[in-house]
């Protein structure tokens, strides 16, 4: 979006806008989610608000130039306050043929598309599948379509560093920070935050100078060949936003939930046990875990992911915070062992960090798939509490309260995020530890007093740990008698213990906070989200009341139980909307538990809504334009009644009325 | 200091009626169980047993300790979160035949090869009883059973080789009913890693006298080996016969005294591996099974080496501070 340009003598115009969404893409070892990175963190530095969306394959490396191979990163960045990574590219840097067949379509008209022109031979046009003779950047339409810069980076980036004593591979590999370089000057960023992690990285770390040398080498003669050629005709710059004072920290979904484990346990005064089996998109959990062994953290990777619940669960069985993190298939092989968790009423965290499902489904994108599998997915009445965080930076928040429930309520507790919100990042305030609550939580000691199925206020039963003299117990998967917890197979005391179990969940929503919707309190329509699709539908619905609309939004935390007055407050909109990245799980629960006629936007595509997408559904449900339908779904970003059928028959699927 | 009670083996029963079957071979092994703790000296609050499911499972029940009974083939894991997170308990696994080896097979192997520092009893009755008697991973090939009426087609387990393959650091084999079950118990809990015993098992319901070459009075001095580290492999109730390593690398019985002499015999070594693998391999009806620990090597335990990384942290980057975790990575003031 741009707001004037100035014009100097001798220099360049620069254009002042006010946000810019970047797309960097490339095959998958051309080091296009490290350009990005380091592209959020200087605009962070900077003091723009961000947000962004690492979009990889699910193989480490897929056949070179080939668009399976291809590895994305998307930020947006502006001078304004943001909550997505945003919907249109306005700048693709594509590093080969098969990086711009892929991102092409996402880029805004007009748009920057800037492309490694060394890489589009005839040889890479064929593994990007073009027709043979076709080359896209020969083609008139893409031309006039785009603000197309082809230039040679490879070859560039090879005789910047002609001096530099490095192998070829070695060389070539710079060249990602070479393209950045000429984006850093594009939107007129500062080189120093990249140079002194490259510095610090392959300099002090790995101890590999002549590296570092190279790539701030390669980093600069990019910057300088935006500078001196006459390439682009102006410098973007998005000035700092408007947030507020304070100090902030870059942070990821995964990085925020580690450290809210780690934050949890402390303020509980235990330690973190996390167990876990590598899987994506939540193995970073387990990484950043590990490197948190001087905060008493263990981390144990287990051998499989039903290994890696048993000893969480083992773990809290001894007195610490047990946690197991996983996604989705690895939800569903630890289903039993967390209906043990339920019947033995262990503290255990599972953080489920969604991808697309079922089955191996697509194990780098994102979803919501998981929300019916939390909720029943196990056998026999097996409630466990929910809790879904809503942005990269609110996964510590929600981390901290996953881990508070289930220490005090002994209860497993699914902390639900996706690929998106654990990839994504943001600038997140630091919060001021010295604020935190402590976590309350008490052991039984009193041997006179010990009933190991005894239960407080809340239905909690006592937390007694081995090596307690006197309150030696046996707990297990076999049910329980009330207050002995002596094995018990009676009719009444059957139904006794898992009305119970319900009773503890649903008494816990009336220690939660009420919920109430931002934007008017009643209205039209209430446009209900949980979980990673915060940020677009906040947005969305921003947009429709700016242009009166009568729409309000409303984000839910906790899932599981729901707020007492979630119902109440549903009952004040003529209409509900619910979008969700899966086929209305929500919807399901709502309209279950509450009766309420809602409708959905639903969108299974691995990729994050688009916010244009939820205003198209706002708009239609305000019409009554739903008619029958339960929900719609988006299509190359457009939501349209008349294009929800379905032709199952066809290539594409697309109906062709 | 206040002295602490001197226990006894019935301070380490449960108030617990025990549910397995009158005559079953698990009786046994509870009463030793009982008896080694009392012996050992083992403190009912820092004693854990964890189990998973099956006959066997129901183990924890019936003892005075903690005790966790899991799900199905996963009490490896449970006792290795246990271990993890407080090291200073003491940790017995009971397992059966279909537990640890057929549905929990991935993890016995994982503990084993941690080298977790729990005692592991493995019971093993070559039949599932807790189902109603269908054939087991160690059933015999051909077994007839309510899955298998034409009789069994797979192949039988060795517990012990697998125990070894999986690298374990201690390894044991005995027998419900007989006298060195106690003193085999006393040694696996004396070994510090994952102790692995097969306990023989009758089941006398649905595989009664399974292990009759093994525990039958009358011959079984013939049909087992009793293994003493640093003695010669002699067996038979007038132990006449030997066990001698053929010109071939082959175990061959022999008649001490007639093939050769007693110095001509295999000496047990515990602590090598080869020699146990070879041992493992021994059955019944070929050879004489070798009962006794077969293998007991030190080494290091994974919570051990965990908790030793733990205080290398501490030691090298100081006691975790939150605030400096919330300030670390990529920050920024913004004024």
């Amino acid at each position: 979006m741009g707001t004037g340009t100035k014009q100097e003598a001798g220099v360049k115009p620069t254009s002042e806008i006010k946000s810019a969404v970047v797309r960097f893409a490339g095959d998958s070892g051309d080091g296009m989610q490290l350009a990005g990175a380091q592209f959020t963190s200087t605009s962070a530095v900077i003091g723009n608000d961000i947000a962004t969306l690492p979009d990889y394959p699910a193989e480490i490396r897929a056949p070179v130039g080939t668009v399976a191979g291809v590895s994305g990163f998307q930020i947006n960045f502006s001078s304004e306050s943001i909550y997505t990574p945003g919907d249109k590219v306005n700048a693709l840097i594509a590093m080969n043929p098969a990086a711009f067949k892929a991102h092409i379509d996402d880029v805004d008209v007009g748009g920057i598309v800037l492309v490694n022109e060394s890489e589009f031979g005839k040889m890479n046009l064929k593994k990007a599948g073009y027709p043979e003779g076709y080359n896209p950047l020969d083609d008139e339409e893409m031309n006039q379509r785009f603000q197309l810069f082809k230039v040679p980076i490879s070859r560039l980036n090879t005789e910047a560093l002609a001096e530099s004593g490095l192998g070829n591979k070695d060389v070539n590999r710079c060249k990602n920070m070479y393209a950045l370089g000429m984006v850093y000057w594009l939107y007129d960023r500062p080189l120093d935050t990249t140079i002194n992690q490259i510095d610090s990285y392959f300099g002090k770390k790995k101890k590999m100078p002549e590296v570092a040398a190279a790539n701030i080498a390669a980093l600069k003669s990019g910057f300088y060949f935006g500078e001196t050629a006459e390439l682009f005709p102006v410098q973007y710059h998005v000035a700092k936003a408007a947030i507020k004072p304070g100090k902030y920290r870059k942070i990821t979904g995964n990085e925020a939930v580690a450290m809210g484990l780690v934050t949890a346990a402390k303020l509980a005064g235990k330690d973190v046990c996390y167990c876990s089996y590598p899987i994506t998109p939540a193995s970073n959990v387990l990484h950043a875990l590990a490197g948190m062994r001087n905060f008493g953290v263990k981390t144990f990777q287990a051998e499989d992911e039903i290994a890696a619940v048993c000893a969480a669960i083992g773990a809290s069985y001894t007195g610490q915070l047990g946690v197991t993190g996983t996604s989705g298939p690895g939800l569903a092989l630890k289903s039993e062992a967390i209906g043990l968790a339920v019947m033995t009423e262990m503290p255990l965290v599972v953080v489920n960090v969604q991808r697309g499902g079922p089955a191996t489904g697509l194990p780098t994108k994102t979803e919501q798939s998981d929300l019916l599998q939390a909720m029943y997915g196990r056998n026999g009445e097996c409630p466990v509490v929910i809790i879904a965080a809503q942005s990269p930076g609110d996964c510590f928040d929600s981390a901290i309260e996953a881990s508070r429930i289930a220490m005090q309520h002994r209860v497993p507790v699914i902390l639900m995020t996706d690929g998106y919100l654990g990839n994504g990042s943001e600038p997140w305030p630091i919060p001021d530890h010295t604020k935190f609550e402590k976590i309350k939580v008490e052991h039984a000691t009193d041997p006179e007093t010990y009933q190991p199925y005894a239960r407080d206020e809340n239905l909690v039963r006592p937390w007694a740990l081995p090596g307690t003299p006197g309150l030696e117990h046996r707990i297990g998967g076999l049910e329980k008698q009330h207050i002995t917890g002596n094995v018990n197979y009676e009719p009444d005391n059957h139904q006794l213990m898992v009305e119970v179990r319900q009773k503890k969940i649903d008494r816990l929503a009336k220690l939660i906070p009420e919920i109430e919707p931002y934007g008017d309190p009643e209205g039209e329509l209430l446009v209900l989200g949980w979980g990673g699709t915060y940020g677009s539908i906040y947005t969305a619905v921003g947009n429709a009341r700016k242009e009166g609309k009568k729409v309000s939004g409303l984000h839910l935390r906790h899932i599981n139980p729901m707020p007492t007055n979630l119902g109440e407050v549903l009952k004040r909109f003529k209409r509900v909307l619910i979008p969700e990245l899966n086929l209305g799980q929500l919807r399901m629960l709502i309209r279950g538990k509450y009766l309420a006629d809602a409708r959905g936007l639903n969108k299974v595509q691995g990729r994050p809504f688009l916010v244009e997408e939820i205003e198209q559904a706002i708009d239609l449900m305000l019409q009554g334009k739903y008619g029958d339908r339960e929900y719609l779904r988006p299509h190359n970003g457009l939501v349209r009644v008349e294009d929800q059928d379905y032709d199952f028959t066809s290539i594409d699927g697309r109906s062709q009325s | 200091m206040t002295q602490l009670p001197i226990l006894t083996a019935k301070d380490f029963a449960s108030d617990q009626d025990i549910r397995w079957c009158p005559g079953c071979g698990d009786y046994a092994i509870l009463n030793q169980v009982k008896k080694v703790l009392a012996k050992i000296g083992a403190r009912r609050e820092n004693t854990v047993f964890v189990a998973g499911i099956g006959c066997s499972s129901r183990f924890p029940y019936y003892m005075s300790s903690y005790g966790l009974h899991s799900i199905h083939g996963r009490a490896p894991a449970f006792a290795t979160g246990v271990k993890i997170a407080n090291p200073d308990l003491d940790v017995w696994v009971i397992t059966g035949d279909g537990d640890g080896l057929s549905i929990g097979g991935n993890h016995l192997m994982h503990i084993l090869r941690r080298n977790v520092n729990v005692n592991i009893l493995l019971f093993n009755n070559r039949i599932y009883g807790l189902t109603k008697g269908q054939y087991s991973p160690t059933s015999e090939t051909g077994k007839k059973s309510p899955s298998t009426p034409m009789g069994s087609i797979d192949l039988p387990l060795t517990p012990l080789s697998i125990a070894l393959a999986a690298e374990a650091s201690f390894v044991a084999r005995c027998i419900d009913v007989d006298k060195n079950l106690g003193e085999v118990l006393e040694r696996a809990a004396a070994h510090r890693g994952s102790s692995f015993v097969e306990i023989y098992q009758d089941c006398n319901v649905f595989n009664h006298f399974a292990f009759k070459h093994a525990s039958d009075k009358d011959t079984k001095e013939d049909n087992i080996i009793r293994l003493k580290n640093g003695k010669p492999l002699i067996y038979g109730k007038d132990r006449d016969k030997g066990i001698r390593l053929s010109g071939d690398y082959k175990l061959e019985k022999v008649v001490i005294g007639k093939d050769c002499q007693e110095d001509d015999l295999i000496f047990h070594d515990e602590s090598d591996e080869k020699l146990a693998f070879m041992l493992s391999r021994m059955s019944y009806p070929e050879f004489p099974e070798p009962m006794g620990v077969y293998y007991d090597v030190k080494d290091d335990c994974y919570e051990d080496l965990l908790t030793q990384q733990v205080a290398d942290a501490i030691e090298q980057r100081g006691e975790g501070s939150i605030e400096k975790l919330l300030n670390s990575g990529d920050t920024f003031e913004v004024k």
